[in-house]
């Protein structure tokens, strides 16, 4: 048992039970479904700009890409344009690459001792498998309940959702980024926790984050297979803070607690996104290792901020001490 | 040397985009859809289980009389109060709520949900047996 995880997951659960609670027996609706969300959208917002905009104050004075391909040099030489990018496209291409594809993490390798005893590194994708599944799983998640944010209900978010539920099992249809949410995140919570290494490094922030999201994903599912709830009265709740024209306090409160369990989770994620490693979603276009170009042999960066130096030439040393040299007969620049 | 202007500028899309469905709502409201029933639901009164119920399960009620239906040759649903209903989309709940746009699909087009119930049943014809 590691005091790390346990706490993350304590903090979980008593997060859930603040909000069943509050709800179920203290009939705060109007606090967990409308001021809470209200301050943790405003929280968001504020803080990831603030933070976005500190970050953007660092000096950025020199070119640090790390490359994994052959830079432009000679004309015969072949060279690799996205992964030692010289053009500003090259550059968007390899960020778009990074961003859409993980590459970085598609590079990882594990070192293995062989049997003979020979060091192999092999390659190892079951992270970059599990992470591209959860993000993309969780954007999925993300755009189809845009259903109950807009009205009408645009074609693109029903499309999305005719393709997510294209396997038409049962009713409500089982949508697959929903269980492709919860696998993946639980996968990565697992692997944290069974892998003695990445345990050895593994903080409560770091698993925090992982059981917030499974609480979401879990009462997400909760809510459309098992118990259900009513559906219209949850969208007139979820529409009526993005058009401020909220429902009567009697229909919120008539709103199974499970979703407020749900909306609260949804609320603490977005308050704590801008302080924690969450913000990597605005940080990965800031990599300095990735959005630069390779071309320090091609232009000069002068950093802007140099000191002005005060510097005697060779050529005012020679001027100073001139007829000294002729006279030491020590060869000279100029004779004159 | 930095990128402060192009750092902004993606601040601001950004925002943009979290903040969306408070643009495209423009403070329009849309209020929980109210589902007309027809005289003869009315008249009825009771649904095959409670109104508060059936308002959140019935998707999943039709979906146990499919498979009861289809797989098992069972056509029979006794509900908690011991009533007999024949399991039947077309000729049990379309036969009270024969308005499908005022009733079936108002509270389907708000939350956004396209059953595919309707790629069969759409005309309501009714069952031969």
């Amino acid at each position: 048992m590691n005091g790390k995880y346990l706490y993350s997951l304590l903090a979980v659960i008593v997060l859930s039970l603040v909000a069943y609670v509050g709800t179920a027996l203290l009939r705060l609706q109007v606090f967990f479904g409308v001021i809470v969300p209200y301050l943790a959208m405003l929280v968001f917002v504020a803080m990831f700009a603030y933070r976005m905009l500190v970050w953007s104050r660092s000096p950025v004075p020199f070119r640090i890409p790390t490359t994994a391909g052959q830079a432009k040099s000679l004309p015969w030489i072949q060279r690799n344009r996205f992964d030692s990018p010289f053009t500003k496209w090259e550059v968007v291409v390899r960020m778009a690459l990074e961003i859409l594809t993980f590459r970085s993490l598609f590079r990882n390798t594990r070192m293995q001792l062989k049997e003979d005893g020979r060091i192999a590194y092999d390659l190892e994708l079951w992270l970059w498998l599990f992470a591209i599944t959860f993000h993309y799983a969780f954007f999925v998640v993300l755009l189809r309940h845009l259903r109950f944010f807009l009205e009408p209900v645009p074609y693109a978010v029903q499309l999305l959702g005719t393709v997510d539920t294209f396997l038409q099992i049962g009713t409500p249809v089982i949508s697959m980024s929903s269980f492709a949410l919860a696998g993946a995140v639980l996968v990565l919570f697992l692997r944290r926790v069974y892998l003695p290494h990445l345990r050895f490094i593994s903080l409560a922030a770091d698993y925090f984050p992982l059981f917030l999201i499974f609480g979401i994903a879990f009462t997400g599912i909760y809510m459309r297979y098992i118990t259900k709830i009513d559906v219209t009265a949850a969208k007139a709740l979820t529409y009526g803070l993005v058009s401020f024209h909220l429902p009567a306090v009697a229909d919120m409160q008539a709103i199974s607690p499970i979703f407020y369990v749900h909306l609260f989770f949804v609320s603490v994620l977005l308050a704590y996104f801008p302080f924690s490693k969450l913000m990597h979603l605005g940080g990965v276009f800031l990599s300095p290792t990735r959005n630069l170009p390779n071309n320090t042999r091609a232009v000069r960066h002068v950093n802007p901020w140099n000191y002005p130096v005060k510097v005697h030439t060779y050529d005012e040393y020679e001027d100073d001490f001139r007829d000294k040299m002729i006279e030491a007969g020590l060869p000279v620049e100029k004779k004159e | 040397m930095n990128d402060k202007g192009k750092i902004i500028a993606g601040v601001i899309i950004f925002i943009a985009l979290v903040t969306f469905p408070f643009w495209y709502s423009m403070g329009k409201a849309a209020p929980k859809p109210e589902p007309v029933l027809t005289p003869q639901a009315l008249e009825a009164k009771a649904c095959v289980r409670d109104k508060v119920w059936i308002n959140a399960n019935h998707m999943q009620l039709l979906n146990e009389w499919r498979d009861a239906v289809v797989r098992d040759g069972e056509r029979v649903y006794v509900n908690l109060e011991g009533k007999e209903f024949n399991m039947s989309l077309s000729n049990t709940c379309l036969d009270c709520h024969s308005n499908k746009a005022e009733f079936c699909d108002r509270c389907h087009n708000y939350a956004a949900v396209s059953p595919y119930c309707w790629d069969c049943h759409i005309d309501n014809p009714k069952e031969t047996k």
